[in-house]
């Protein structure tokens, strides 16, 4: 017999994203539920939730980029970046997006994929370069422009992200996959699943290439130029 | 060896920086706030495997309470204003990108010095982290440079380090807490509930509306968990492996590959895979926390059906 109460864990945190809530509190009031409903005393639940926080820690490392990139950002480098879009005629938002996602996508294939990402690329080169684009072409931003345009960077640098990386063999989600049909008799070679990655990651990069050639097109017909 | 434990400590001093110098910061209104919100991450990353699992998990509520009861509050450490900004820049011109690639390049050739040359046979580098070594070592690289060419006050790292990290605030350790929740619904069978609720709206025979409720139930069960890697085992043995490869027939590579796809559509929708989607809204300073989500809601959709279309046309040809 299935037991469905521990799916209460899953409605409270559902329902307290979705009435924005703190959500550090949201998860560990989840946490907190869902191993109580699965019949764990509090002292086993606090020690669980502390125990996987701290098999976690790598998750805590990327920050170490921080210090650098405020660093740059005090010597100008969003300036710089921003300024070097200016000079080139052709630069709208959406080309150099569509160039970024294409660099995303071919590295993570080849997997070099923590090599970019939102702190180390998107905050201090991709965004201010993308906005410089935009105003560029059309004079001064509204502020839900500005908003647009910097959540399509970050956008970017996902799709690029997810729809690059399987294309490498040698990544996480392709050995869970070959792992997990390996234990019910289907014994796949990495290559082989690789492979099947990149009609998706073709289609994600027309699907977002094609979105990010209407934001150039909309951000014209807003701002009437 | 150089691995995980030296990147924990490097980032921990980092984290008691943050904290000593909130602590002193007399203009921040909550500076005792944030200097125990960034001393308890530095508690962990430095003596996590000393404290126990209660004590770890008596961190994680104290991290939450100071984060959700508003103890935390963003900084203005003294950095360069617009215009200084913007003459460094033109005084400086595009020689200021070369630090800026210090760590990218570092963590390509590092990874694939290791991968390639006798480096990594060595055993001077945990296997598996490489990556993650020469990330570390590009930013000491990056900071030695920037201090030879530039001269920038000593504490000048910490310190736009810490206006950044305060900038982002709580939103920098919300997905070790989404990572850490994951453990408790795997814990709790959570992953066998969904299952069998899958299963049940399975209609008989149709091999197409099967392939449609695998898709979905991959991009839905990813935006509950915040992750495709623990959607797919479950997803697998309620529907892909049962039905799809062994009662239809349907190739196992294209069902297994193209289903983690499906669920990587999920996670571009979900505000639980927080790394991807709420930390660079607070990382753009974007005014909506769901800013990245909308926008990436129009591409993921399309993106779902096609790999539905894809798992239909080419699991069974």
């Amino acid at each position: 017999m299935i037991d469905y109460w521990p799916l209460i864990g899953i409605v409270l945190v559902v329902a307290g994203f979705a009435f924005r809530l703190n959500p550090m509190l949201v998860v560990t009031a989840s946490a907190i539920v869902t191993g109580l409903i699965a019949g764990m005393g509090p002292v086993e639940v606090i020690s669980t939730f502390g125990k996987a926080f701290n098999d976690n820690r790598i998750i805590a490392i990327v920050w170490i980029v921080l210090p650098v990139i405020g660093l740059l950002e005090r010597y100008g480098l969003q300036q710089r970046a921003a300024a070097v879009i200016r000079s080139l005629r052709m630069a709208t938002a959406g080309r150099l997006l569509i160039l970024y996602l294409l660099y995303r996508q071919l590295t993570a294939a080849i997997g070099l994929h923590s090599t970019a990402g939102h702190p180390q690329t998107v905050r201090p080169l991709v965004a201010p370069m993308a906005l410089a684009a935009a105003e560029k072409q059309h004079g001064e931003l509204t502020e839900a422009d500005v908003e647009e345009v910097k959540a399509q960077a970050a956008a970017t640098d996902n799709v690029g992200l997810f729809f690059g990386e399987d294309i490498f063999f040698a990544i996480g989600s392709i050995v869970l996959i070959q792992a997990t049909l390996a234990t019910y008799g289907y014994d796949l070679a990495p290559l082989e699943l690789a492979l099947w990655a990149i009609p998706t990651a073709i289609a994600a990069f027309v699907i977002h290439g094609f979105r990010l050639l209407m934001l150039d097109r909309r951000l014209g017909r807003r701002l009437g130029s | 060896m150089i691995g995980l434990a030296a990147l924990y400590v490097l980032a921990g001093i980092m984290f008691a920086a943050f904290a000593v110098l909130s602590t002193l910061d007399g203009s921040h209104p909550k500076r005792f706030g944030n200097a125990a919100f960034w001393g308890l991450m530095a508690l962990s990353l430095l003596g996590g495997d000393l404290i126990g699992d209660l004590g770890n998990g008596l961190l994680v509520l104290a991290l939450a309470g100071l984060a959700g009861f508003g103890f935390i509050g963003r900084s203005t450490p003294a950095t360069t204003g617009l215009e200084e900004r913007e003459a460094s820049s033109q005084r400086l011109g595009n020689r200021l990108f070369l630090p800026a690639l210090i760590i990218p390049v570092t963590a390509l050739l590092g990874t694939l010095a290791y991968n390639y040359t006798p480096l990594g046979e060595t055993g001077l580098i945990e296997p598996k982290r490489e990556t993650y070594v020469f990330l570390g070592l590009g930013v000491l690289l990056a900071i030695g440079a920037m201090f030879a060419w530039l001269r920038p006050p000593a504490l000048a790292p910490l310190q736009e380090g810490r206006r950044l990290i305060d900038a982002i605030g709580w939103a920098a350790v919300l997905p070790q807490m989404l990572a850490s929740l994951g453990v408790l619904f795997a814990a709790a069978g959570i992953g066998d509930a969904i299952g069998a609720l899958t299963r049940m709206v399975i209609p008989d025979g149709s091999v197409f509306l099967t392939v449609v409720v695998f898709g979905l139930g991959m991009a839905i069960f990813t935006m509950v968990m915040g992750n495709a890697f623990a959607a797919f085992p479950v997803m697998a043995a309620a529907i892909g492996v049962p039905l799809l490869i062994q009662q239809y027939g349907g190739d196992p590579a294209v069902v297994g590959a193209i289903g983690m796809l499906a669920g990587f559509c999920g996670t571009l929708m979900t505000p639980m895979a927080a790394n991807f989607n709420l930390v660079p809204a607070a990382l753009l300073e974007l005014k909506d926390q769901y800013g990245v989500i909308r926008a990436q809601v129009a591409t993921s959709l399309p993106l779902l059906a096609i790999n539905i279309g894809l798992i239909y046309v080419a699991a069974f040809r």
